[in-house]
């Protein structure tokens, strides 16, 4: 009889975001009449691209019982060695114009940026995994660390004015749909997939629920905890240059605080900090509830200064769901 | 009369810890189709014992063989790889994977990349059925069923890798009397399945129903093992406690 309970309880959490972002959406699509005009809402999927590609790596990591402080701050360097790259140094940092020549095509910046990602994701994952410091502190230490470096890099300013190869990526649409939405489309697809269908997806939700059962099982669980931030450092890296395409500048204040919204989607989205549980499909509801609660606040004329205390709050709120959904799960 | 098949034997088995003597002089050994309890007070030497078999601990001195053949056990997958495996309450299973998931965990079926679950669901429903275990959903984590259950996923897992010897950890420690009555259903399953078990329990009823042989350890030595149909619970208490019957 209580078999039955705990499945219903499983299955609540389950789709409870689901639920709550379609209450929302229509809760603000009853009081504007705006908010469900497709320009809106391919505004707001433009919007969530950006974030939502990280939260797509940081589900990984938090699924490894992990955590990743440092995407922020990484964005910001990601960008500016891309742009240093376009630009090919900072001489021609401020030449603000329509059709900006570049001394790199955009594809190298691209490059650049991802490579940097990479790299930097390697470093998390290595520290965390042979060094034994836990992913809190590491990427704390990250956090920090890469926001040097990109002020570094940029020595303090922004490095703006790409040409119309480069911004389109940020900025075109094919039909009505903006790039970055074409983007995330794909990576959603491609996570989805090797998340749920293929032996690595089994081996990150194996090291996830039972580190020692996995380690047990043969499986090189340092492996498989790294690569998570790696690719959440690809993340970092492709999104750093959509953003800074998009805002034709990267600076060094660029993607301030992100960790936080990133965090909070992919938690909301299901995925548990405890490890073992979430899914891509959770993350994208949890990036489009904060995405469409923003933009539904905006066009209520509702300041940011209390969105930002709405945000917090429901990232609480849904880390004591979790709590809550766990320990009923133990009875 | 046949010729008696030892699958385990383990002989003059010593093992000390910064000087106290934890195991002294013990052997035991296991056939085929045969429970063994292993029975003692805490501190005894029963998991000092059986972490050695399951190589989470090196012996000092002594030998072990598996089918007449000496074996250097040098770690828990060494052992493994012998078809020695430990069922834990817990420890072996990753709770928010499914029953198929669980049993093929590091041995999956897959084709490329991908994964061929409803196969590995197949196959694993079929070791478990054969085992006449009921499992109400294979879909849903194995969190979300019974203490038993999971310890009989475990159990159906190690017979599909081929396991030749179970060591059984207090299968019925946290377990209902319903759960621990199924339990001893499926022991007496995975006897006729060509294994040998032992099994460790502090609880003298569970031992008797189970065991073919009793062996009780006191203060580290073999006090004695006995054919469990010819003493009764007082003697083995008496063992336990004093040394004699």
């Amino acid at each position: 009889m209580f078999q039955d309970r705990k499945n219903l309880l499983y299955y609540l959490g389950l789709f409870s975001p689901l639920i709550f972002l379609v209450l929302l959406i229509l809760v603000f699509s009853l009081l504007h009449p705006r908010f469900l005009h497709p320009l809106n809402i391919f505004n707001v999927m433009r919007q969530i691209s950006i974030t939502g590609l990280i939260a797509l790596g940081m589900t990984f990591v938090i699924i490894v019982r992990g955590i990743d402080l440092s995407v922020g701050s990484l964005l910001a360097l990601c960008g500016l060695v891309g742009a240093v790259i376009a630009k090919g140094g900072l001489v021609e940092r401020f030449s603000v114009g329509v059709n900006t020549e570049l001394t790199n095509p955009w594809y190298w910046a691209l490059a650049g940026s991802i490579l940097i990602g990479l790299v930097a994701g390697s470093v998390n994952g290595l520290c965390i995994t042979k060094l034994k410091v836990p992913a809190f502190v590491v990427t704390l230490g990250g956090l920090s660390a890469y926001r040097g470096a990109a002020l570094i890099v940029s020595d303090g300013g922004p490095i703006s004015g790409f040409n119309e190869a480069y911004r389109w990526i940020g900025q075109g649409k094919i039909g009505m749909v903006p790039i970055p939405v074409i983007i995330f489309l794909v990576f959603i697809v491609l996570c989805h997939i090797i998340l749920n269908y293929t032996l690595y997806g089994r081996y990150i939700y194996s090291v996830g629920g039972n580190p020692e059962a996995a380690r047990l099982s043969g499986i090189n669980t340092d492996l498989i905890i790294t690569s998570t931030y790696v690719i959440t450092g690809f993340f970092v890296g492709l999104s750093s240059f959509i953003l800074s395409a998009r805002l034709n500048s990267a600076e060094a204040v660029a993607g301030l605080g992100y960790e936080l919204t990133v965090i909070a989607a992919v938690v909301v989205g299901g995925t548990s900090l405890f490890g073992g549980t979430g899914n891509i499909l959770g993350t994208i509801i949890g990036a489009m509830l904060f995405g469409v609660l923003q933009n539904g606040l905006v066009l209520l004329n509702v300041s940011s200064y209390v969105q930002q205390i709405i945000i917090g709050t429901i990232l609480i709120l849904a880390v004591a769901f979790d709590r809550f959904g766990k320990s009923a799960r133990s009875v | 009369m046949e010729q008696p098949h030892y699958i385990i034997e383990m002989n003059h088995i010593y093992k000390s810890f910064s000087g106290v003597e934890a195991l002294k002089d013990v052997s035991i050994n296991l056939k085929k189709n045969e429970v063994v309890g292993i029975v003692g007070h805490n501190g005894a030497g029963k998991s000092t014992l059986i972490k050695i078999l399951s190589g989470a601990l090196r012996k000092d001195s002594g030998e072990i063989l598996i089918e007449e053949k000496k074996v250097d056990i040098s770690g828990p997958k060494a052992a493994r790889k012998m078809g020695i495996e430990t069922i834990y309450q817990d420890l072996a299973l990753s709770g928010n994977l499914d029953v198929a998931a669980n049993f093929f965990l590091g041995n999956e079926k897959r084709r490329f990349f991908f994964l061929q679950n409803r196969l590995m669901k197949e196959e694993a429903k079929k070791v478990l059925d054969e085992l006449k275990i009921k499992i109400q959903s294979y879909s849903v984590p194995v969190d979300f069923l019974s203490g038993g259950q999971r310890q009989a996923i475990a159990i159906g897992r190690a017979i599909y890798n081929k396991a030749k010897v179970f060591i059984m950890d207090e299968p019925t420690a946290a377990l209902g009397i319903e759960e621990t009555k199924r339990v001893g259903d499926l022991i007496n399953q995975l006897k006729k399945q060509d294994v040998g078990i032992f099994l460790i329990s502090h609880d003298i009823h569970d031992v008797f129903d189970f065991c073919d042989r009793i062996a009780v350890l006191k203060n580290g030595e073999m006090v004695d093992i006995l054919n469990s149909d010819e003493v009764t619970k007082d003697e083995v208490v008496s063992l336990i406690i004093k040394g004699t019957r």
